[in-house]
């Protein structure tokens, strides 16, 4: 029997090496040449707990870090007791057989059991305790059948030329577990065909890293939050060479100011934290779609309400985004589905930022920020478009910094540009940039200055619009049932409609919303005429996106599952509640 | 001299109550960049929220009227986008030592090239009378009118020593030539400049007057003080108001010319103003390798 991917389960306390040792093995599977997905159960604790990464490789493109995997990694006996029965026929569980007892009654039949004496093992090279991860690393490669030198390639990537006899080292421990396996009834053959030809595996954190680089970016201020954490400290290492300052601050209230300043100073700035450090960041935001500072901010949710589950997914924070700041201020909100849009909207986010002078928001999740997946290699030819400049054929004599215009969009002056000196304000403002709030407001003349100062604001909403990605079916016309979604959510759904379209011939489809604001209504609408009966599936409870969809087009979804454990949503779960609703 | 004193004014005539000491700020801080010579267009002052924060609006600089309590965060990221510019910083005592604390001791022990001018008068003036950080104890506002402020107040000095400030002065409205003076020196310093200005508000303190000042104040360096000692500096700046309220310290606490400022040790600005770096990556796939 053949197969067309593999899943690799890798359990134990922190502390024991387990996402290290699933990092080796995605990086061992994305070079097989597989598609590799990762996620990543983990708990806010440096030592002890439970944790447990499932790296999912296959050799068509995968939607999800999938369900049952063909082998469990037990570095510890809690691995063992928790994950043994979710190994289907045919899989195999590694354990140390010296510190780890499976229970027989609750494994199921066909199951290989892959005891190694890993720790003593390992003694016999190294006295480093971790190198037993490294003996079980070996015996999961031996089990899938896996080419030994990428084995080689990815030590050598960790400890590299400064300590290549610690890289060797591995290697032996590995062949130590390989070896093991073979004394043992050798693989599972699962009979994948591996291309061997690499493929590139990133987080959607580093993709969007990589965005921002690719349209300019200049700046990041952050304070690190779990699951935003991982921008920063990609940045900080890679940003220099492309002249990004990076700077950690003292919290999310300086995090957000200093990109204000930054943005206004004329550089494409950016900010990033997660549900907690936004809140702090709300009014400051604000400040800049008043001011009309370009600036892009991501927001990488986690289960909240409050500090929450900080290392467990969600999607809670949409009404967050969408009401940051007092007052009404022009903003869009893009909220990528993968990596590629990670990269591709975070980019098009920093263009957006200075065609409307104002804040854009990209809104990802920890599922999608700091699961691992194979990408295709992004195209870095990203269209840089600064904006009104009024530098730009304008004279000093006729600048007027927030010019009354139809589009809402005045022309920006940097400061350093003779003669175009002005002040951004955060209190309501004449077109100069002058204050009416202080002795005017309230003035006949000024009361229509205001409003119209507002209008000319807001006015920047229908040019989002008109520029931002547009909601879009996937999946067959005429089904019968569509799934309403945004965000990471994607993947899961997908996988579920093709699992219920062959196991139960039902047709069901998709309508996403790479863009939750401004809302596309007329597109939306139109959209919805196709739909027979509707399911949406969110990361929360309130249904945040479902109401505001509700809010904008009057349609209200036909059924809601929401999810808000923590977990993400797997493929089999929606499927089910597919097959529910439409029954 | 090619920049007249006329040219840093705006036409926006300041909207302060007669007899404020922001006036005298002002008026100082004209004369400090006049004094210079600086390019108006090449000068950025950010400020806060409160009355002394509308100043930027009365020169004809650049200017960012931020929220209140974050003009620091919002200057330091604008001094990193483009370090070439002149950064100034105003606002009052409730903005900058009161909401902004955080900022204010975090700027400071990274010691940015700013200049940060506070017109401290030791009450909430656009919110109407309510204590400051800086009230003295015993201070009877409209949010302690029973019996008085009952908290100590913040030092600014001392907390400016402490924090890695470089450059900490403390002047009064009742001299604005010594007040030019420290600012313009605050200005050409390299590294964090505090400038605590004692600018008494006519309206709504009727304590911490011109007259109490007056009587007060004295000049640091008239008795010898030397602003290279750190030492020094803690004991003139415990004088007033932890110790006692008879005599005021006025003039240059500390000065330290030989610390590197922190856009001197960023790496990224060894390139130069990244408001004029290129924008994009030409090496995709160099980038891409560590990926594969």
């Amino acid at each position: 029997m053949s197969k067309r991917s593999l899943a690799l389960r890798v359990g134990g306390a922190a502390g024991d090496g387990v996402s290290s040792t699933a990092e080796s093995f995605a990086k061992i599977s994305a070079r097989s040449g597989l598609h590799t997905w990762t996620y990543s159960s983990y708990q806010s604790v440096i030592r002890g707990g439970h944790v447990w990464t499932q790296v999912r490789g296959g050799l068509d493109p995968l939607l999800s870090h999938g369900d049952d995997p063909d082998v469990v990694l037990c570095l510890n006996q809690q691995t063992m007791d928790v994950h043994q029965a979710d190994v289907p026929e045919g899989g195999a569980i590694i354990y140390d057989v010296d510190s780890v007892k499976p229970d027989p009654t609750k494994i199921r039949k066909n199951v290989r059991l892959i005891g190694i004496p890993l720790r003593k093992k390992a003694q016999t090279l190294s006295p480093n305790a971790l190198m037993r991860n490294t003996v079980a690393l070996g015996a999961a490669v031996q089990l899938f059948d896996m080419d030994f030198r990428h084995v080689e390639s990815a030590f050598k990537d960790i400890w590299g030329d400064k300590k290549p006899e610690v890289a060797q080292q591995n290697l032996q421990a590995a062949k130590l577990g390989a070896s093991a396996v073979v004394e043992m009834g050798g693989s599972l053959h699962l009979g994948l065909a591996y291309t061997n030809e690499a493929k590139y595996l990133m987080t959607g954190n580093e993709a969007l890293c990589l965005g921002a680089l690719a349209a300019g970016v200049k700046f990041l201020a952050q304070y690190p939050m779990t699951p935003a954490s991982s921008i920063l400290h990609w940045m900080a290492l890679h940003g220099p060479k492309y002249g990004v300052v990076v700077k950690q601050v003292e919290d999310e209230l300086s995090a957000m100011n200093m990109a204000v300043g930054a943005g206004f100073a004329g550089v494409r700035s950016m900010t990033a934290t997660s549900g907690g450090g936004f809140s702090l960041m709300v009014e400051a935001i604000g400040q800049a779609g008043m001011t009309e500072t370009p600036l892009v901010a991501v927001l990488v949710q986690r289960s909240g309400p409050s500090t929450g589950l900080p290392t467990k997914t969600e999607q809670g924070d949409l009404n967050l985004a969408l009401g940051a700041g007092q007052g009404d201020w022009p903003r869009a909100i893009l909220a990528p589905r993968h990596p590629e849009e990670c990269f591709s909207l975070t980019a098009q986010a920093f263009n957006l930022a200075e065609i409307y002078q104002t804040p854009i928001i990209v809104i990802s999740d920890l599922y999608l920020g700091e699961g691992f997946r194979t990408v295709e290699k992004p195209d870095f030819n990203v269209p840089i478009v600064r904006g009104m400049m009024a530098a730009d054929g304008g004279t000093p004599k006729d600048f007027r910094r927030y010019q009354i215009t139809e589009s809402g969009v005045s022309p920006r002056a940097l400061p350093g540009t003779k003669g175009f000196q002005f002040i951004g304000a955060t209190d309501e403002h004449m077109e100069s940039g002058e204050l009416i709030s202080d002795v005017l407001s309230g003035l006949p003349e000024f009361v229509e200055e205001r409003r119209k100062m507002h209008e000319k604001r807001m006015r920047k909403l229908d040019g989002l619009r008109k520029d931002t990605p547009r909601p879009e079916i996937w999946g067959p016309k005429n089904a019968d049932l569509t799934v309403i979604l945004w965000g990471s959510t994607w993947g899961a759904a997908h996988e579920a409609i093709l699992q219920v379209e062959e196991k139960e011939g039902l047709k069901a489809n998709t309508l996403e919303f790479p863009t939750i604001f401004p809302f596309h209504v007329d597109e939306t609408l139109q959209l919805l005429r196709g739909v027979k009966q509707s399911l949406a599936v969110e990361g929360n409870y309130t249904g945040q996106f479902s109401r505001l969809l509700r809010a904008e087009t009057g349609y209200k979804p036909d059924h809601f599952y929401g999810r808000y454990d923590g977990e993400p949503f797997a493929s089999r779960d929606i499927a089910d509640k597919i097959v529910e609703v439409v029954a | 001299m090619e920049f007249e004193m006329d040219t840093y004014k705006s036409e926006i005539k300041p909207t302060w109550c007669p007899g404020c000491g922001d006036f005298a700020v002002l008026r100082a801080l004209q004369m400090a960049i006049h004094g210079l010579q600086l390019e108006p267009w090449n000068i950025l002052i950010v400020s806060g929220i409160g009355c002394s924060s509308n100043l930027p609006h009365f020169l004809s600089t650049y200017g960012f009227h931020a929220i209140h309590g974050r003009a620091l965060p919002v200057a330091e990221g604008a001094k990193l986008a483009n370090p070439e510019l002149n950064v100034i910083v105003t606002g009052g005592d409730g903005d900058g030592y009161g909401i902004g604390v955080g900022h204010f001791i975090h700027a400071m022990r990274r010691n940015f090239d700013i200049t940060y001018v506070v017109m401290n008068n030791q009450i909430y003036g656009l919110t109407t009378g309510q204590a400051s950080p800086t009230s003295e104890k015993g201070m009877k506002t409209k949010s302690t009118p029973i019996e008085g402020v009952i908290e100590n107040p913040i030092d600014p000095i001392s907390l400016a020593l402490a924090s890695g400030a470089t450059y900490v002065a403390r002047t009064f409205s009742g001299d604005v030539k010594t007040m030019a003076e420290l600012v313009k020196g605050g200005i050409e310093h390299k590294g964090f400049a505090l400038i605590d200005c004692l600018s008494p508000c006519v309206t709504y303190n009727k304590v911490n007057t011109y007259d109490f000042f007056r009587e007060r104040v004295y000049d640091l360096a008239k008795e010898g003080h030397d602003p290279s000692d750190m030492k020094a500096a803690f004991a003139k700046a415990m004088e007033w108001p932890a110790v006692q309220r008879d005599r005021v310290p006025l003039g240059l606490f500390y000065r330290n010319k030989d610390l590197p400022t922190y856009e001197d040790l960023e790496i990224s600005l060894r390139k130069g103003p990244p408001v004029r770096q290129p924008l994009g990556v030409d090496n995709a796939d160099e980038l891409m390798a560590e990926f594969l």
